[in-house]
């Protein structure tokens, strides 16, 4: 019953969505957008509806969905934590940074943490080359990054 | 909607408003702050200061004098950077609490503030923007405007001159006038390849189809590169202008700009910026009455570094798969919805409006035999002033990075250049000379790439570089062709063989041979182009990646099997740096006395390294 609650408000929500675009092909990526953005991953009701609404097969979007990196199929942490790997970040080491994060959270990059608090990812140059590195916490830009000062941000939110 | 008459009148008038910007007159009481709203100061909270001087103007009543948000200036590595007009004063890393100060001594005091001042290279306190090093090899062209407007006010852009070329174009010249000055000037793309701009654009007016499209390329994929997304962020007008421009030109009505999500920033912007331009009926049916319909509307990007590729942008527009489609035909016969259509990169747009003003003359004057105009880098890693610069075209490897980077901080020494990208080479010290354009970094093993150009100090080890750039690539690669899909993949797991220090000789045959059939091979440019990272640190750097196979050591300590971090207790001054940065505590020793690293705890990690003062961990 509660399920249905939920399912059926989703649904509605994605509808409103749908009615900003008109079914032309093309929208397929922007709609998914939207939807990504709203619900920060991709509901497999949101597929259908879209699927009907465009007149594209499933596996069409599926496809879609997952060739573009900023679509995801599973929902995000409550923490959202991105660290930059471009090239900027990377020379001045955020790979240590993806490194001690994995090792702290104990998932890989993409996953979440099965409490659903946390998850990781790894974006390619978010432009704050001049503060190389950088890493996010849900869009929050830390910049001059260093592995003492990702670690006191985490535990900060680990004792939450 | 507004006539050209009304449009040529809010120019003059609004000129008149921003003369302390335009000529920098200082007798005025007015004054402008000018504070950076780009990505870079945004992540270091511009957007609080801005709040905040206009907080403390109303409460205190101030009058004359405008915050204004704008672009960004370039120096990204000093921001927040605020400046105050018309003495144009530069202050950079401004902090939220500096602001009450920044008004109260020095707008209502008339006093410079000294210690927000920013130091130039050789350490001393610069007071003016022109006065630094920084800015004095740079001529910009394409980032004319940026932190010089509100990128969100249409008057402002008007005031500098903005759709005037348009005008001159509708009004005096005829298409094949207009193609004929771009292909005069001498511009080549700016999104890599270096294609000459006014050929692409003769060849899609030739093109047979009544339909035919307009596309700007802002899929600004490759890491570490920011210009595009600059000249968005701070002249999206500049963009808009010249795809109208385009239009008229090859005979299109509709435009299209792809622009990657993860700048929402630049998205918004251009989003008002078409807004606006459709207001003052510069988007729309009749513009300025000559008869010429054109619109843009706005693609976002989800993220993959192929769409950069134009067919695969194209195939991402008609919202499939990026995938890349095979050559010829070219998009200027079959393009989007196999349509006529026309695609240049956003430095590229960014520079037709200066063109068609100033004449293709003037623009041909400036940068090589081969290479007209300048080009916008977007300078980072290991050096000191981070951030957008732009050079005339032959411009030395060694002015970009020593001159107006400031270079190598730390007192390391320089060991690369990157240039290109994922796509492009290390550049090694015997080549700093080397002026650049697209055929000079050909010859050397890079490429020009979009404009990304990534110094590396000697802490830096070229396998792992090589790695992490195949890395990117095998994560890239759409799928479509073998050579990439597969290729790239054993490239990749060759490199993390030797990397761990189970290579042998034969691996790195496997791996040169690799490198050359796959550019044979691949159908699109990021498969032709993933080997560069390899083949020029190869070709550089041969003796590391013997140093991986043959000794099984890596002298950076960056691949972490072959590590064996030591402190050389000879140099070891006992400071305590090492010992304070490291995450897991493994380092001990008493204050003055060299310090020792227990290998049990050490987790390899390098920050020791980087850390310390007097070299001597490694």
């Amino acid at each position: 019953m509660e399920k249905n609650c939920i399912e059926q408000k989703l649904s509605k929500e994605v509808e409103e969505i749908l009615n900003q675009y008109t079914a032309a092909k093309d929208n397929l990526v922007p709609i998914l957008n939207d939807v990504q953005v709203k619900y920060g991953y991709i509901p497999q009701i949101a597929q259908r509806q879209i699927s009907e609404y465009l007149n594209i097969p499933m596996a069409e979007i599926y496809g879609v969905i997952t060739f573009y990196s900023r679509f995801t199929l599973t929902p995000k942490g409550k923490y959202a934590i991105s660290v930059c790997l471009g090239t900027a970040c990377f020379v001045k080491g955020s790979e240590k940074l993806m490194n001690r994060l994995k090792e702290k959270l104990n998932i890989k990059e993409g996953e979440t943490t099965p409490d659903g608090k946390f998850s990781i990812d790894n974006t390619r140059c978010l432009g704050a080359c001049g503060i190389a590195p950088v890493f996010t916490v849900n869009g929050e830009v830390y910049g001059n990054a260093t592995v003492k000062k990702l670690d006191e941000v985490l535990d900060k939110l680990l004792a939450e | 909607m507004k006539t050209l008459e009304e449009i040529r009148k809010i120019r003059e008038e609004k000129r008149k408003e921003l003369n302390i910007r335009i000529n920098n007159n200082v007798g005025t009481k007015e004054k402008h702050i000018l504070v950076c709203h780009g990505t870079g100061c945004t992540s270091s909270k511009s957007t609080k200061i801005i709040e905040t001087f206009r907080k403390i103007i109303e409460e205190k009543d101030i009058k004359n004098v405008q915050v204004i948000q704008t672009g960004c200036f370039g120096l990204c590595a000093k921001g927040p950077i605020v400046i105050i007009r018309p003495e144009d004063t530069f202050y950079a890393m401004v902090k939220v609490e500096d602001c009450k100060e920044i008004i109260e001594t020095h707008i209502l005091g008339g006093k410079t503030i000294e210690r927000l001042l920013c130091k130039d290279i050789d350490g001393t306190k610069v007071n003016k923007l022109d006065d630094l090093t920084f800015y004095k090899k740079q001529k910009r062209i394409a980032l004319q405007n940026c932190g010089k407007i509100d990128p969100e006010n249409i008057d402002e852009y008007i005031a500098f001159n903005g759709y005037k070329a348009l005008e001159k174009v509708l009004l005096e010249m005829s298409p094949d006038k207009v193609i004929e000055e771009i292909d005069k000037s001498g511009l080549r793309g700016r999104g890599g390849a270096g294609f000459p701009t006014g050929k692409k654009w003769a060849l899609t007016k030739l093109s047979e189809g009544k339909q035919k499209y307009v596309v700007c390329n802002a899929d600004e994929g490759d890491p570490g590169a920011f210009m595009d997304r600059s000249i968005l962020e701070g002249d999206p007008h500049c963009v808009l202008e010249a795809m109208i421009i385009a239009g008229f030109a090859i005979g299109a009505n509709q435009g299209y700009i792809y622009v990657r999500a993860e700048y929402p920033i630049a998205v918004e912007r251009f989003k008002i910026a078409i807004k606006q331009a459709r207001e003052y009926g510069l988007l729309g049916k009749n513009i300025f009455e000559s008869g010429f319909d054109f619109d843009v509307d706005v693609r976002l990007g989800a993220g993959a570094f192929v769409c950069g590729e134009e067919t695969a942008l194209l195939e991402s527009i008609e919202g499939k798969r990026g995938q890349p489609r095979v050559k010829p035909p070219y998009p200027a016969i079959a393009g989007l919805w196999g349509k006529p259509t026309l695609i240049n990169n956003v430095e590229t747009y960014a520079n037709i409006t200066k063109i068609i003003l100033n004449g293709a003359e003037w623009y041909s004057s400036i940068g090589t035999e081969t290479s007209k105009g300048t080009k916008v880098f977007a300078l980072g890693g290991n050096v000191v002033n981070i951030g957008l610069v732009e050079v005339p075209m032959g411009t030395t490897l060694r002015e970009i990075i020593y001159d107006i980077g400031g270079g190598i901080p730390n007192n390391r020494d320089f060991k690369a250049a990157q240039t290109g990208g994922p796509s492009g080479g290390c550049i090694p010290k015997e080549h700093l000379d080397t002026p650049i354009d697209y055929e000079s970094l050909k010859q050397i093993g890079s490429m020009m790439g979009s404009g990304g150009l990534i110094v590396m100090d000697d802490t830096k080890c070229m396998v792992n570089i090589a790695k992490f750039y195949l890395d990117f690539t095998v994560d890239e690669s759409c799928g479509k062709c073998t050579p990439c899909r597969i290729g790239t993949k054993r490239m990749l797991e060759l490199l993390e063989k030797i990397c761990n220090g189970e290579g042998n000789m034969e691996d790195l045959q496997k791996l040169e041979e690799l490198a050359t059939n796959i550019p044979k091979t691949a159908i699109c440019g990021l498969g032709q182009s993933a080997p560069n990272p390899v083949l020029s640190t190869l070709k550089y750097f041969r003796e590391e990646y013997l140093e991986h196979i043959k000794y099984k050591e890596c002298k950076t300590g960056q691949c972490k099997a072959l590590a064996k971090i030591q402190i050389d207790q000879t140099k070891c001054k006992g400071c305590g740096m090492c010992k304070r940065n490291c995450p897991v505590e493994a380092i001990s020793g008493e204050v003055a006395k060299p310090h020792f690293i227990n290998e049990e705890k050490c987790i390899k990690c390098g920050t020791c390294i980087s850390v310390c003062p007097f070299h001597a961990i490694r």
